[in-house]
């Protein structure tokens, strides 16, 4: 694996370093280890024409702009803008595109995404391909004069599929389109797309960065000026910021992301070896299997597998079984906490997608998605094995 | 279920009315009461609120004890049980208590009539010759403060029980994923939520456990009188803090094993104090009693010198009081947690002007050790 450990090259600081003390860190007037959560819409002015650098919060307030550097620091790179959900965080970037721009993307990808390009951005001219990005062929094949953007999950969401980003950058850099990573999955603490050249990063912050299943949140992050001033100006304009609250939340979950990922991760690769032995399972969707298809990608090109799997059960009456019997799992939607969660894909997440877009995917009604928690590992294992039958 | 399954599985964190995967915080102060024949479980906070009572039910589960109760602060939690005693009653406390334990027994509960004596608790035969007839309670810290010696529970409580003494321990320090003193025979364990606990250096907050329905009767009764009730937000942190004890508490211990080992080298260091070496007396008491070393250390310099350029040089580090949280932080006893301890008791205590306490974080451990090898010199 590579040795991604060292963030910061002119600090030399890990990343469990920077995890835990943010950008600032302290409070820089009193020392409070714990970043204030300045609930204040507006600022005083000391006169006219001065500014303390914080006008009206929706533009910047202190507590936002301390967990966007963090988020920021986290991925190595110079900007992070923080959003009130992760599609807001999406939309701002898509809003890059203008009329006649064609943008290029996963097809395996989370519904909500899916959503936000075939039913907003097809009606504003914003062209677009659903490509297995798996496949550089493909995006060669698909890539038009007009190709501005190619936007990639990996691994995708629910399938797993893993892509090849120091490739997509190549033939990305050579034609002037900017490469946006959903960087969800795994997090800067296993994966840093912008240290591979990925121009933009967005996170729905609401899964392993908060982690407690209690926060909605979104970034973007970037090392390009440019974008960040458009981004910026696009969430000055539109609105869609993070809380001071929820900024604080995030920033609080954000000091446990090291040591969550390394037990969500460990928990993973026992649960996808179990399941791959159980006679009820057909097939098993984890980066972290060595016969996964996009395993050497990922060892390569990130230091973890993260905690997502998916999985095909024999038949849709074992979904139904699994989901009413779990007890420690909670059968729900979203991803990234403490708490184990199981997801069926086809009406929750993935509700959006068209049947014959889910059958091309291989996502059919017997797939299940597992985000796994923090919980010990035998009752884990011992839930799904009485789940299973 | 294992207690890392307990901490995010317990019953109390699903909302039952939405199936919210996080307690809603309840910021009430009253209820309304649809039936006045009958009152509500819930009636004014001060009594009861969902959100602290999931917060205390919460540390009963995970002390084992039948009922918990949620404070203010750790010291509203400590008072709030002293005051479970009379005037008259005489209670034996180990010596090398925390300062603010020390303060309200030798200020506060000293005009109340409440009678204390101070012995070295890691020395069995101290509590025991320290007991009279009227010895109601025996306070214990194990590993103490900032010393962390060794106090044996179960030869502690044996002599208690004999002796019907009510017995209290402060498990801060390790926090039910190391050490249940109530499993071991105490009566009521107490806690600095804001330690370990809640674990992020942002909340003040203070928890105790008790072992039998009558002590859960009278607390309770104490708590609903004193008021020095835990609010709502607060409450509902440290339940979201809790989720990552377990991890966090594996991460420091490694870590704290590694700086202990690494200052027992460094040619500055006088001494090093930790449950964790095999060196220090009562490890093997210890692990006995509690399945871990904890993330508390402490060690002595050569020279006043020394110690005062390290509080000043060491980086990426808070010098501050209080500990628990996901940063390290560095403290200087002398100056904070036992100021309140006058300086010949401290002294006698071992407590010197070159000691420092350290509070492990979640730092990486090699960062931390770089940190300290450049503040030592």
């Amino acid at each position: 694996m590579t040795n991604t450990n060292v963030v910061s090259k002119s600090e030399q600081k890990s990343i469990e370093t920077v995890a835990v003390h943010g950008s600032k860190g302290y409070d820089p007037l009193t020392g409070a280890i714990s970043y204030p959560i300045y609930q204040s819409a507006t600022f005083k002015h000391e006169g006219l024409h001065q500014s303390t650098g914080y006008d009206y919060a929706r533009l910047q307030n202190p507590t936002r702009e301390e967990v966007e550097n963090t988020v920021a620091k986290l991925e190595n790179a110079e900007f992070g803008v923080a959003f009130s959900t992760g599609n807001a965080a999406v939309t701002a970037v898509l809003s890059l595109f203008k009329k006649g721009d064609h943008v290029i993307v996963s097809d395996d990808l989370y519904g909500g995404t899916y959503r936000l390009f075939e039913e907003i951005y097809s009606p504003y001219g914003i062209e677009h391909n659903f490509v297995d990005t798996t496949e550089i062929d493909n995006i060669l094949d698909t890539i038009k004069e007009n190709t501005r953007g190619i936007f990639i999950e990996t691994p995708s969401n629910p399938m797993m599929k893993v892509t090849d980003l120091k490739r997509v950058v190549e033939i990305a850099k050579e034609r002037n389109i900017v490469v946006i990573v959903d960087n969800t999955f795994l997090t800067p603490y296993f994966f840093r797309p912008i240290e591979l050249g990925a121009d933009i990063v967005v996170h729905s912050g609401t899964k392993y960065l908060g982690g407690h299943n209690d926060t909605l949140a979104g970034f973007v992050v970037t090392n390009s000026e440019k974008t960040n001033e458009r981004i910026r100006f696009y969430q000055k304009s539109t609105g869609a910021t993070l809380a001071p609250f929820d900024s604080w939340l995030i920033l609080r979950g954000i000091k446990t992301l090291h040591v969550r990922m390394e037990y969500c991760q460990r928990n993973a690769i026992t649960l996808a070896k179990f399941l791959e032995n159980h006679p009820n399972v057909t097939d098993v969707f984890y980066v972290g299997l060595p016969n996964h298809k996009g395993y050497s990608i990922i060892k390569e090109q990130a230091s973890g597998f993260g905690a997502m799997i998916s999985f095909k059960v024999k038949n849709v009456s074992i979904v139904e079984k699994v989901l009413s019997s779990v007890k420690v799992i909670t059968f729900a939607e979203s991803l990234g906490g403490v708490e184990s969660l199981i997801t069926y894909p086809h009406t929750q997440t993935h509700s959006e997608m068209p049947e014959d877009f889910k059958r091309k995917l291989g996502l059919d009604d017997h797939t299940l998605r597992l985000s796994v928690g923090i919980e010990h590992i035998d009752d884990l294992l011992i839930d799904l094995e009485n789940a299973l039958g | 279920m294992k207690f890392g399954t307990k901490l995010i599985h317990n019953g109390n964190e699903v909302d039952p009315f939405t199936g919210a995967l996080s307690i809603p915080i309840y910021q009430a102060s009253t209820f309304h009461q649809p039936n006045i024949e009958n009152i509500g479980k819930y009636d004014y906070a001060r009594s009861g609120n969902p959100t602290r009572e999931a917060l205390e039910n919460t540390i009963a589960q995970l002390e084992n004890g039948v009922r918990g109760f949620a404070f203010s602060s750790g010291m509203a939690a400590i008072s709030s049980v002293l005051s479970l005693f009379s005037a008259g009653d005489h209670i034996v406390i180990c010596e090398d208590v925390y300062g603010g334990t020390f303060r309200i027994a030798t200020k506060v509960l000293n005009r109340f009539g409440i009678e204390f004596t101070f012995v070295d608790a890691s020395e069995i035969s101290e509590i025991e010759s320290a007991i009279k007839s009227n010895t109601k309670g025996l306070y214990l810290e194990t590993p103490s403060n900032p010393l962390l010696k060794i106090t044996d529970l179960r030869e502690a409580i044996k002599i208690a029980k004999r002796n019907d003494v009510i017995v209290i321990v402060d498990n801060s320090f390790l926090s039910p994923y190391f050490q249940k003193p109530l499993d071991l025979g105490a009566d009521i364990v107490v806690h600095s939520a804001t330690k370990f606990i809640a674990g992020h250096s942002d909340v003040i907050g203070g928890l105790a456990v008790v072992k039998s329905e009558e002590l859960a009767r009278d607390l309770y009764t104490i708590q609903n009188s004193f008021g020095a009730v835990l609010g709502p937000q607060d409450c509902w942190l440290t339940l979201r803090g809790l989720k990552t004890l377990k991890v966090r508490m594996d991460v420091y211990e490694q870590t704290a094993q590694k700086l202990a080992n690494w200052l027992l080298t460094n040619e500055c260091v006088e001494e090093v104090y930790y449950p964790g070496l095999k060196e220090h007396p009562g490890h093997d008491i210890h692990f006995e009693q509690a399945s871990g070393g904890g993330a508390v250390l402490s060690f002595t310099l050569k020279t006043i010198d020394q110690t005062i350029r390290f509080l000043q040089k060491v980086e990426n580090v808070a010098v501050a009081v209080s500990l628990g949280g996901v940063e390290t932080i560095v403290s200087y006893p002398v100056k904070m947690s036992h100021a309140a301890i006058p300086k010949d008791v401290r002294e006698r205590l071992g407590v010197k002007d070159t000691l420092i306490r350290v509070s492990v974080g979640l730092e990486d451990v090699e960062d931390l050790i770089a940190s300290f090898q450049k503040a030592l010199i």
